[in-house]
């Protein structure tokens, strides 16, 4: 194993490797990420190899020192995003993608396509009658821009040769040889790059100010702790990519000052855990991470924390206070985190995007970042698209792009074809957009004015049989699971606001309940503690905002209108169709239903439990719902 | 508003002198603002929000955790900010046990006091909590996470001031509850009774055990011969809550009112702590030839002494021998009527009224038992003997003043101090330095033992040798010292130790009062010194013929305690 020692043995060696990626006749990468792991993935690598094996194949798992033709490079990638149709594989040089592959495809594929070079149709991509070899054709990838995760489904995740023979730590090189510390953070000035955790921050700001402090040791710590239901855009950065990150870090470290990083990661991604400590494990092997770095008097060091899956942790100061063992609950500001973070000292706290930002910057440099995007929010945004489209998954798009293009252009535009009616965005700590809101550009700023957030990038989608005061009872019930329990507004508001939205969603509504729920969320907003309180309201009042009609129907007529609050379901027996049959009756749980065989049988309301049973076993469509 | 070094609260103009937070800005103005989780003593915590205030801009703040800065404008009661408090309160409310009348801690609560001030007369949630079992485990303190606001000033208090930090949060969002670790009973944690958490809670959730019904009962009972001791600090705290200024000693009122009570015998704790004295200086001043188990630690403080046990088990051989004054004088008493009571009488109880919470597990420790018999029957607290005289009717500010009673009715001003930082190691000095010189005792004054610090340090000249002395208040500041002692960094030859800052003057068992109010407390007890004939312990003519007489050749076997060997049992 050699250890660089310069900036010539990374160049080295990032040749050979170059010309060993290059020489791979054909490259299978199977997703390796969450979702596809889950569907089998690991399983049909295994197959492929063996297969490829048998047939006599030269099969690379990881590219070699000494270079050579005519073999297959078999890699598990990250996350390609489209994880509904996982498990995925792509070939290349062709960039075909394969969708919902099983082990009993492996031999088809070993066969036709990497031996006889053809793409089979059948596992390929389709949409309205169009069959998509390649995976930048498919609409969900032809409209993204991917730049955080442009290397996501296309390396090796487990090995820094692929990372490196593509181009990896080249930023870092420049950063370390070419670049003064000053000259980084004017460089990441120029691009303007804000936080993408939620608040939007200037990243360059944070670095200068730490960088200021006399205070030493100073860290960089890294969010991972992705918390939003449903957002898994980290994940797949730390998963598919990890030394982007590592290098993102390394560069953050060398501009403040800093020797030591702590990347916070849940608990619940043990694969982005894994892959982490493979990243860093062989960064330090070769000396890219670790003491005297590339050979000169750098050092930093990285650690691995591992979050117990609070969502306040993603707070600051509860991150800091998690990782130093104690009990994560944000604590009163200032001292800010630049002054006094990790253990009392200066400290950067970017998330994992942020920093996979980072490498591109410094490579392009800035002024290319800003090219992208509107001006005051330039970039892209990963979002993790979910709910009632045709294609979700995790997407990548410049900022500034449409809600309408996001949805339609690349989510496919609503499954089943029903009518758009919302979409949630930042998560529990955003709002709902409407109709009106379709052409609204995708940024910081824009979001803001309108009372949403972009958040950590959380989309769900949601149509005409979505109702909002369950979606509001669904985000404040995760708000208030969620809260520390430290201030009284976030610890006891949000409780009684779940209670107020429980009461509506069960029919109990009362006169006066929306008025309470707006009192208290003006003073949960005002007067909490930190950021986890202070936008828990959010998805109330947004909701409360654009559809107030829904919460009044459901106060005042004790009616969901769009028929998800099973609580305020009618089922109704036509008497003109039914039979008298009592098979309704027989299988009505509590015997809600009575009547006389042969004549219409009748249910009592205040019996019923509105679970459908007796509408699902009715031979005659004889029973109706009403919302 | 030309001086920069000025803002602006509610429309006037208040200069900073150095503030390091607004609230303390915004109280110094004269508005007495709300607050359940700020103590000066503790570290900002910020949870409560009801210190929110406002700028000209609208923008809101928590005064506690801003830095006050020249050129502000801020408003303190606005409309909004006064909905805010409001409903802040009102959740506090929902969730909280409302049977005010029949707590222990109603009309000194903070809860009830601001729900008043406020004027909540509704709760517009409904009562969902979860009945919560109440943690009695302790002699000293009574746990009821009912009626707990989670404002984290016990956390603090346990863990800041005391270190002994047995108690934190627990469990997320609406099910927070401040626990033990994993839930044990306190009274089965290192939990060192000191009763600070119960004086900084705000409201009934940690209270002191309250004795007082089996006072009465002793009381009652005929055939009861009841006796009590009165410890110094009590006499300069209890007049707080009963119409006498706070800090003025009411040694006679307290006297006179036990009497009335019915109390056969009426006894001061400053005699105990002459025995204290004289054992104490006598063990110091042989440590010192032999060089053995220097430094001497004091072991007055049971609080004190549990935290050795648990926290410092190696130091225990430095601990003092010396039985605490509470426990010489009860040893004293208890052994002097034993098959000499009063005629009629079959029993003898005896009482000691403390200003501390941990003296009621001293009580119940098995090395101060005559047998099965404690010495001490009961410990109660000032705020129970406050209660006590309010319950029997009695005017305390009308009555009159009463002398203890003999045969062990003298004490000497040395022991009376005792109930402040640093006056047990006064007290031992006066008997360690022969001379008992008005100049002598001056420069022992002076030496650096008096004070309201939390860790103070000594030098004087005894004989060829010059003795080196710590006294620390606080147990954080104690266990800080001792890593130093332990490290080598320190040297000493004596250290006292008190759990609670400031020393017995602001034990848990007293009226609560702000820690700028506490010097008046210290100031009585000096008073109290300098007016009495008597200064040194040895002076005291009652230890003459008491070591002439029954602690003659027993002064061991009645005295003293080996806490080494007890903790091995």
């Amino acid at each position: 194993m050699i250890r660089f020692e310069s900036r010539e043995d990374l160049d080295k060696y990032r040749g050979i490797w170059k010309k060993a990626y290059d020489m791979e006749k054909r490259k299978i990468l199977i997703c390796g990420g969450t979702g596809c792991v889950a569907g089998g993935s690991l399983e049909i690598f295994d197959r492929l190899k063996q297969l490829l094996e048998e047939k006599g194949l030269s099969v690379e798992l990881e590219l070699t020192d000494e270079p050579h033709k005519d073999v297959v490079g078999l890699k598990r990638s990250g996350c390609h995003g489209f994880c509904e149709m996982g498990p995925l594989v792509r070939i290349e040089p062709e960039g075909w993608l394969y969708t919902k592959c099983s082990l009993d495809d492996c031999e088809e594929i070993v066969n036709e396509t990497i031996i006889g070079g053809r793409c089979i149709d059948r596992l390929a991509y389709k949409q309205d009658g169009k069959v998509y070899e390649r995976q930048d054709d498919i609409p969900f990838y032809r409209k993204q821009t991917r730049v955080v995760l442009e290397h996501c489904g296309h390396i090796n995740a487990l090995s820094i040769k692929d990372y490196i023979a593509i181009g990896g730590y080249q930023a870092l090189e420049k950063a370390l040889f070419d670049m003064t510390p000053e000259q980084i953070i004017d460089e990441v000035t120029t691009s303007n790059l804000r936080g993408r955790g939620g608040a939007g921050f200037p990243a360059a700001r944070k670095w200068e100010s730490a960088r200021a402090e006399k205070a030493y040791p100073k860290y960089i710590v890294c969010n991972g702790d992705e918390g939003d239901p449903g957002a898994f855009m980290d994940r797949s950065v730390m998963e598919g990519d990890p030394h982007r990150l590592l290098e993102g870090m390394i560069i953050a470290g060398i501009a403040v000052g800093a020797a030591e990083g702590y990347i916070y990661v849940r608990a619940e991604y043990p694969l982005a855990v894994e892959r982490l400590r493979t990243a860093i494990a062989e960064a330090e092997q070769y000396g890219i991470l670790g003491d005297r770095i590339l050979g000169t008097n750098v050092s930093f060091h990285l650690h691995i924390n591992r979050g117990a899956g609070a969502f306040v942790c993603g707070e600051g100061t509860a991150l800091t206070a998690s990782i130093e063992g104690l009990r994560g609950m944000p604590r009163v500001k200032p001292p800010r985190m630049v002054q006094k973070g990790l253990f009392g000292k200066p400290s950067v706290l970017n998330n994992v995007e942020t920093l996979a930002n980072v490498p591109g910057i410094i490579t392009k440099g800035g002024a290319w970042f800003r090219s992208i995007g509107p001006a005051n929010s330039p970039g892209t945004k990963a979002f993790a698209l979910t709910g009632k489209i045709k294609n979700t998954g995790l997407i990548e798009v410049p900022m500034g792009t449409t809600l309408r293009e996001v949805i339609f252009d690349i989510g496919g535009g609503m499954r089943d074809n029903t009518e758009f009616k919302a979409v949630q965005i930042g998560g529990p700590s955003g709002g709902c957009l409407t109709q009106k809101d379709l052409d609204l550009p995708l940024d910081f700023d824009s979001l803001k004015k309108v009372g949403a957030m972009i958040g950590s990038g959380g989309l769900v989608v949601m149509d005409s049989d979505t109702c909002m005061v369950e979606v509001a009872r669904f985000f404040m019930h995760f708000t208030q699971n969620e809260s520390c329990g430290k201030c009284v507004p976030c610890r006891e508001g949000t409780n009684r606001m779940l209670e107020i939205l429980e009461r509506l969603v069960n029919g109990q509504g009362r006169d006066g309940d929306i008025e309470m729920l707006e009192d208290l969320a003006d003073t949960i907003k005002n007067t909490s503690l930190c950021g986890l309180g202070q936008s828990a309201p959010n998805p109330v009042l947004s909701t409360i905002r654009e559809f107030r009609s829904e919460y009044e129907a459901h106060i005042y007529e004790k009616r969901c209108p769009a028929g998800q609050c099973v609580k305020l379901r009618r089922y109704f027996i036509n008497p003109d169709v039914c039979r008298g049959c009592s098979k309704c009756a027989r299988n009505c749980p509590v015997s809600a239903i009575n009547g006389v065989i042969k004549k219409p049988f009748e249910i009592d309301q205040d019996k019923c439990i509105r679970c459908g049973t007796c509408m699902e076993k009715c031979s005659f469509k004889a029973i109706r719902m009403e919302a | 508003m030309q001086n920069d070094n000025m803002i602006e609260i509610d429309g006037n103009v208040v200069l900073l002198e150095g503030e390091k937070n607004l609230l303390e800005v915004i109280r110094k103005s004269g508005v007495k603002m709300p607050t359940f989780c700020y103590h000066s003593d503790l570290s900002i915590y910020g949870a409560c929000r009801m210190c929110m205030v406002e700028d000209e801009n609208g923008r809101l703040m928590a005064s506690c955790s801003t830095i006050p800065r020249p050129g502000m404008k801020i408003r303190t009661n606005t409309a909004r900010l006064r909905k805010y408090r409001r409903n802040i309160i009102e959740l506090l409310l929902a969730n909280h046990c409302r049977d005010c009348t029949t707590c222990k801690n109603s009309g000194t609560c903070k809860l009830q006091d601001l729900a008043v001030q406020f004027g909540i007369e509704d709760v517009r949630f409904s009562d969902t909590r979860g009945t919560l079992d109440v943690d009695d485990s302790s002699p000293c303190i009574i746990r009821d996470p009912g009626k707990c606001i989670l404002c984290g000033d016990c956390v603090r208090e346990c863990n800041e001031v005391q270190n002994v930090g047995v108690i934190d949060f627990a469990y997320r969002g609406s099910k927070a509850q401040i626990s033990t670790s994993f839930g044990v009973p306190i009274g089965e944690t290192a939990c060192v009774g000191c009763g600070q958490c119960a004086s900084a809670c705000p409201t009934g959730a940690i209270i002191v055990r309250d004795n007082r019904s089996i006072v009465w009962n002793m009381l009652d009972d005929r055939k009861a011969f009841v006796t009590c001791e009165i410890a110094p600090a009590v006499r300069v705290a209890i007049g707080k809550e009963l119409g006498v200024p706070d800090g003025e000693n009411s040694m006679g009122k307290i006297v006179g009112a036990l009497h009335r009570m019915g109390f056969d015998e009426v006894y001061d704790t400053s005699t105990g702590a002459d025995f204290t004295t004289i054992e104490e200086a006598n063990e110091f001043v042989e440590r010192l030839k032999t060089g053995e188990n220097l430094p001497i630690f004091t072991s007055c403080c049971p609080a004190w002494v549990k935290y050795a046990e648990t926290r410092y088990p190696g130091i225990l051989p430095n601990l003092s021998t010396c039985k605490s004054p509470m426990q010489m004088f009860a040893t004293v008493i208890k052994e002097h009527y034993k098959g000499h009571l009063p005629e009629g009488k079959t029993k003898h109880y005896h009482v000691a009224i403390m200003p501390c919470t941990a003296k009621k597990m001293e009580a119940s420790r098995n090395e101060f038992k005559d047998g099965d018999e404690p010495y001490v029957d009961t410990v109660i607290t000032t705020r129970e003997l406050i209660k006590m005289i309010k319950e029997s009717g009695i005017v305390f500010e009308e009555c009159d003043p009463e002398a203890v009673d003999m045969p062990f009715g003298t004490m000497s001003g040395a022991g009376v101090i005792f109930g402040v930082t640093g006056g047990v190691t006064e007290a031992v000095l006066r008997k360690v330095v022969q001379d008992g010189s008005k100049a002598s005792l001056a420069t022992i004054a002076y030496s650096g033992v008096r004070g309201m610090e939390g860790v103070k340090e000594a030098y004087l000249q005894v004989g060829d040798r010059e003795i080196h002395i710590a006294v620390v208040s606080g147990l954080r500041n104690a266990s800080e010292l001792i890593e130093k002692i332990k490290s080598g960094e320190k040297h000493y030859d004596l250290v006292e130790v008190m759990a609670c800052r400031y020393g017995c003057i602001s034990g848990a068992g007293q009226p609560y009062i702000s820690r700028r109010r506490r010097v008046s407390r210290q100031k009585g007890l000096y008073d109290a010194d300098r007016t009495s004939l008597i200064k040194r312990s040895q002076d005291n003519p009652l230890m003459d013929s008491l070591y002439a007489g029954m602690l003659k050749g027993r002064e061991h076997e009645l005295l003293h305690v080996d806490y080494v060997k007890d903790g091995q049992k």
